[in-house]
């Protein structure tokens, strides 16, 4: 009796455990074209062999191809050796004309909707830095009397609030002083977002919309590749670009040369010479995020 | 006792420890070179140095410019323009707004295709930076020092090369101040489009 009790009870058991297992990879049932079953398996950025990276960026391809109709070029593009990455930005000749907001938006393929940069720029009172006053919105000729404009976007933050808030490691600072993130790996609760006190971090809460023929097809892993819905995303400086040495794309779109950009590591850069001879400040310093991103005025 | 609190400072380690590549080779990309030479930085000559706007316009509404060796320098087209008496037209659309500069403090006024210096010294029109230099040291200090004028191209010079504006490309030499334009691109958050009607939010829940 004991026995078959015992054997009715682990028939039960395992019933219901394949009923709840099975529940459990319901919504799995439900994959469509936005996530295949490698994507789902991939293992975390930093765990894949250059063959499984390989791999991977041709899947990538293939699926940019598929859902969009545009074929891209997608590299796994890693830090160049003894370089560490800084930006300054000139308040004084910045005249609001929002370009390089336009240049990051062609530059990194953001859905055409939204307008998505990742450049936000704040029309504010001359004599006053708060941020709480400043103006995204604004729509009249500029500069405007009395304003000056504050581009505001990544601070690749050396003590990013961002990457220690995420719970699953999906965002971390590599090594020349970039902060990414790893779309495949990231599962969307925005504790990143809301840790952020630059409001720099954007969610894809729908799937970019962008025309093939407006896609960028030189694309990096780990920035300008097309996001999934549902995961965050940021600045990365360009990353496809600078670790190739080439300027990013919001300074080349500057039309007053603003935007200073260079290796903090080389003593001769354009960036050193601004922070050691130019009246230099970083945003909310006294939060302790230690950002690559400054701020000065001419004398 | 002990043993937990070990292991919970384990714990901590592991999880607080900067995890590194599986894969140690797939950390960096290729270095370059200390010692490779540097590509050059080439500063764009606009083409409208030594062409004057003149107040007609083209099918498009563009000023329709005149070459000042046209009527000036050694060899002109149409000499009889340049002499006295002749019609001025060609120079009313020059807007002169330049602190109290006049004509002939950058012009060389026997020869209008050159510029000269406040010593005297001759210029080419493409030369036309040395003689903002004279007045401008700030500006030129931090052109030179790449924080003033932008550029396009490569910022690491080893891998590729630069180039650069000219002082006209954005300041019109007659009238330098840079003007006001129209903001690109307006930001179109979510959050900023959700449309609610007038009186709707003290009508719906209160």
């Amino acid at each position: 009796m004991s026995t078959d009790r015992r054997t009715m009870m682990k028939a039960t058991g395992a019933t219901l455990g394949a009923a709840a297992f099975a529940r459990a990879l319901a919504p799995l049932t439900e994959w469509t074209e936005d996530l295949s079953v490698e994507g789902f398996l991939q293992r975390h950025y930093k765990e894949l062999s250059r063959d499984d990276m390989a791999a991977v960026l041709r899947r990538i391809e293939d699926q940019t191809r598929e859902e969009y109709g545009a074929s891209v070029h997608v590299e796994d593009v890693r830090p160049t050796p003894g370089v560490q990455f800084a930006y300054a930005l000139n308040l004084s000749v910045c005249i609001g004309c929002r370009r390089c907001a336009k240049a990051c938006h062609e530059e990194n393929n953001h859905d055409r909707a939204t307008n998505n940069s990742y450049i936000r720029v704040l029309e504010m009172s001359n004599g006053s830095l708060d941020l709480e006053h400043g103006n995204a919105l604004y729509d009249h000729e500029v500069p405007a009397p009395g304003k000056f404009y504050m581009p505001v976007q990544c601070h690749q933050c050396d003590n990013a609030p961002c990457v220690k808030v995420c719970p699953v490691e999906a965002t971390w600072k590599e090594s020349d002083g970039i902060v990414v993130v790893d779309y495949d790996w990231c599962i969307g609760c925005r504790y990143c977002e809301a840790a952020c006190p630059y409001h720099a971090r954007r969610f894809n809460w729908t799937k970019p919309e962008i025309p093939a023929e407006e896609i960028n097809p030189e694309q990096a892993y780990l920035s300008n590749r097309i996001r999934p819905q549902g995961v965050m995303e940021k600045c990365t400086f360009c990353l496809h670009r600078t670790r190739k040495g080439r300027l990013p794309a919001c300074l080349e779109a500057c039309p007053t040369g603003a935007r200073v950009f260079g290796n903090l590591a080389d003593p001769d850069s354009e960036i050193r010479w601004v922070l050691e001879n130019k009246r230099v400040f970083v945003l909310k310093e006294d939060l302790g995020t230690q950002p690559r991103f400054f701020y000065f005025f001419d004398e | 006792m002990t043993k937990r609190l070990l292991a919970l400072v384990l714990l901590a380690a592991v999880v607080g420890c900067d995890h590194g590549f599986a894969d140690p080779s797939r950390e960096f990309g290729p270095a370059v070179p200390d010692d490779a030479s540097l590509h050059p930085v080439e500063v764009h000559v606009p083409t409208t140095l030594g062409v004057a706007d003149t107040p007609l316009v083209d099918g498009q509404g563009r000023p329709i410019g005149v070459r000042c060796a046209t009527c000036h320098g050694p060899e002109p087209t149409l000499s009889w323009a340049a002499e006295e008496g002749a019609p001025t037209t060609f120079h009313e659309a020059v807007d002169l707004r330049h602190g109290d500069l006049s004509c002939f403090a950058c012009h060389v006024e026997s020869d209008r295709t050159k510029l000269h210096l406040a010593d005297g010294t001759p210029l080419e029109l493409r030369d036309a930076m040395t003689l903002c230099a004279q007045c401008h040291g700030v500006q030129v200090r931090d052109y030179d020092r790449g924080s003033h004028g932008g550029m396009n191209g490569y910022w690491d010079r080893r891998r590729g090369p630069r180039d650069r504006n000219h002082c006209v490309t954005c300041h019109a030499p007659h009238a330098p101040s840079y003007g006001s334009v129209l903001p690109v691109h307006p930001p179109r958050d979510r959050y900023l489009e959700a449309p609610t009607a007038p009186g709707s939010h003290a009508e719906g829940g209160h």
